[in-house]
This record gives C-alpha cells, structure tokens and sequence, in this order.
C-alpha cells in the first residue's frame, strides 16, 4: 500500500523520458547541465544541496522535467532515492522524493534497533521558484526560493532517537552563477544555499530535538567545473542542525563527477562524507544517481 | 530571532564572494587565431545558418532575411568580438531585435547551435567558451527588446 503508487510515478516518468528519443526535439533549450541534478531531496542541484536552477531544461516557453534513482553506501547504511521534478517554464518547480534508509550492519545500539527489518522511508515534496536573473545571462546569477516539506511514513524512528516530530519544513534562499570561460577557461558554476532547518540529519532521523527543537539557519556551498560541456567536476559542503543529545550530527561534504552524454541522460558519481550518524562514526562512501530529463 | 549556525556567516560570505561578476578579459587575438580567423569564422557562421534553418525554435524569426548579409554582418562581429581585425558594420543589435519577441528559450536554442556549430568545426573547447562568454553581454540587446526601445548606449 505504501509503495503502490511509486512504481506508477517511475514508469511515468521513464516513459516521459523515453518518448522524446524517437524524435529530434530535446528535453528544453537551456544549456547543457544548467540544471544540475536530482538531489537526494528530490530539488535540482546538486547530491546533498539544491542549486538556484530549476530541474532539467525547460527554459521561458517550455516545461520539462527530471527524474531519477540514487543511492549512497556507508559502512553503515544504504540510502536509496527516487527523485522526480517538474518544472513549468522555468519559473516554477515541484519535485518529489522518496528516501529508503537502510541499516546494513548489526547496530548494538538500543535507539536504532526501530530499524528492525524494515526501512526508514521518508518523503520529500519540494517547490521552488526563480525569483530573478539567469544562471548565465546575469551578471548576478540566479536566484530562487524555495521549501521542501518532509514526511516519514514510518515514524517509529524519529520519536526512538528523541526527536520531537516526524514531519518538517525546510525553507531556502539559493544563488547560482555561472561564468563562462573561467578558471583553465573552463565553464564555472558556485552555489549558495541558506536554509532554515530543524531537520536531524535532513530529516531522516525526525525533527527537533532534546537540544534544540527550532529552526536553525545553516549554509551550504558548492562549486563545479565543466572540463567540457559534458563532463563536470565539483564538490559540496552542507552545514547541518546538532539538535539531538544522544549522538551528534556533522556536516555533510562530496566530490562528485557528473557525466552529460545527452541532454536526457545525466550518470553521477561521488565521494560522500556524512560524518557521524545515530551514533555510528564516520560515515563515508560512494554515491551514485542515474537521471532522465524529460 | 533564530540562531545561526557556527560558520555560517564564513561560509555565506564565501559564497558572495564567488557570486561576484569577474571582470572581462581585454580582447586579443588568441580566441580569432583559434577560430581560424575570418575564414574559420565564416564557416562557422555557414554552418550555424544551417542548423538555424532546421531548428524549429527559432527558424521563424529568420525568415526573410537577406541571407548573405546576415552571413557577412555576423561574421564581422564574431570577427571583431573575438579579438580579429574586422568591425561590425551593421545595425545596432537592440534596435534590430526590437519588437521581434525574441524568448530566452530562443536565445538558448542559437547559443546551443552556435556551440554544435563550433563542435562541428573542430573548435577547442576553450575557445567554444570565451566566444560565448563574449556573447553573452548582447543577451540584453536581444531577448524581450521592446518595440519601442532606444538603440544601445
């Protein structure tokens, strides 16, 4: 019952993707990877932060949209997501996405044995809006607003780890900037994202906590470097909340590489650094996203 | 008032800091001898004439242009923008797109075929990048002019 109706939206969405391939017409106009990729929160962006640009490539007289399978391996957990975002002329975007966190080691820690035989499975549905300029065209970027509201399905976990709930809202300000011919006259493209959050962990493990239990403003950055307009390169930094006493929370990092050998067609690859979680130390490992635009 | 996180200030500041526009580059004739000089530009420019006529995006707003003139005029300001010694000798570009409603999804599309156009001649993708770079200020000049609009500077 759950999962019924992911299945539907997948097929959608791959059938969307697909149709297109029988004809010359591309996704949209924008430029290649000008819209990032399908976060693990379902927004456009990066991995772990959302960009100011809005999903695929539908530019001014055009929609689109993306979707897309993820999955991150830690020592300790496997995080599976399946991501899919529309975007209405560039101005609008709604996203949405299912996070499967699974506990692949034996934990002897009593707050996670919730984890039990089932997932962790929480749902992200996003909006964002391009409130001005361009990625390109602008001499000051793009800029966009946008929230993420997030929703466990089985919410057994949150209240386990003391959380005190087990839905949230995160709210953004984003900028994104892209120089042509920067650095090695390489295309360059910079993030900026702050957000307020109260997420443990972006929500996973539930919302507020026994240290804390409001909205905190954390920052996020990213940089990527197109070595050609198919190939980018880059890294991630996303500041998080420390709202739970029973273990802390670090932030998150990545090196990623993103592959674009078409405009439907976007392979990820990368580095993750999740830093602690529920207790488990140092949490690194290999992340890997497979997208389609629409 | 809500706490902010350790860093964030550091961080936030960072990220403005690399919003900034960088400054442009003096033109030189470095990115004119990658093109292949006038004539490397000129085939490139024949080349994105063909692939404008087969792009439905943005095929219509060409009709009826005087296809050699469009040819010559726009290899000149390819010429001149790329550090060559020509000078472009045509009309002001807000005045010529004014009123024409050209979208940004039109805008996109040409600097789309422009780059396929360069791929196809071979151009390094370097010099694919500063060319473009130094299209972009004409964006203003070309998207959403109105019909009314006073010609540039």
């Amino acid at each position: 019952m759950n999962k019924a109706w992911t299945p539907p939206i997948l097929a959608l969405g791959i059938g969307l993707v697909l149709s297109p391939m029988a004809s010359a017409d591309p996704p949209g106009s924008r430029l290649w990877g000008t819209g990032g990729v399908n976060s693990i929160e379902g927004s456009a962006g990066g991995g772990l932060s959302p960009w100011a640009t809005l999903a695929g490539y539908a530019s001014d007289e055009e929609w689109g949209g993306t979707v897309a399978l993820s999955r991150a391996n830690t020592q300790d957990y496997t995080l599976n997501v399946q991501g899919a975002a529309f975007n209405w002329r560039n101005r609008i975007e709604l996203s949405f996405a299912r996070q499967e966190l699974t506990l692949d080691t034996l934990a002897f820690t009593p707050t996670l044995q919730p984890f039990g035989e089932s997932d962790l499975t929480q749902d992200v549905f996003g909006v964002k809006a391009r409130l001005a300029g361009d990625l390109i065209y602008s001499p000051y970027g793009q800029w966009s607003l946008g929230a993420q509201h997030k929703r466990h399905r089985v919410s057994e976990i949150p209240a386990a780890v003391g959380a005190e709930d087990d839905t949230g809202t995160d709210v953004y300000l984003s900028g994104s900037k892209l120089f042509l011919a920067g650095p090695f006259d390489r295309n360059l493209v910079v993030n900026g994202t702050l957000r307020a959050t109260r997420a443990n962990q972006g929500g996973l493990l539930g919302f507020g906590g026994d240290q804390r239990d409001s909205h905190e403003l954390v920052a996020e950055a990213s940089a990527g470097l197109f070595l050609r307009r198919d190939w980018l390169i880059g890294g991630e930094y996303r500041q998080k909340p420390d709202n739970l006493g029973f273990a802390g929370e670090d932030d998150w990092w990545d090196l990623y590489v993103a592959w674009i050998p078409d405009r439907r067609l976007t392979v990820t690859a990368a580095y993750v650094n999740l830093g602690d979680i529920a207790g488990l130390a140092s949490q690194d490992g290999a992340y890997l996203s497979v997208e389609g635009s629409f | 008032m809500m706490p902010v996180h350790r860093h964030t200030l550091l961080v936030l500041l960072l990220s403005v800091f690399t919003l900034m526009p960088a400054h442009a580059e003096e033109p030189s004739s470095e990115l004119y001898q990658a093109l292949g000089e006038r004539s490397g530009i000129e085939t490139i420019v024949k080349e994105l004439l063909g692939r404008i006529a087969d792009d439905e995006r943005i095929a219509s707003q060409f009709k009826g242009i005087d296809v050699r003139r469009f040819h010559r005029n726009l290899s000149d300001q390819l010429c001149q923008l790329s550090g060559g010694p020509c000078s472009y000798s045509g009309n002001d570009m807000r005045s010529v797109h004014a009123g024409m409603g050209v979208s940004d999804t039109q805008f996109n599309a040409l600097a789309e075929q422009l780059v396929r156009a360069m791929e196809e001649e071979g151009m390094p993708t370097w010099a694919q990048n500063r060319l473009l770079e130094r299209l972009v200020p004409l964006h203003e000049d070309i998207v959403d002019v109105p019909a009314e609009a006073a010609p540039t500077r």
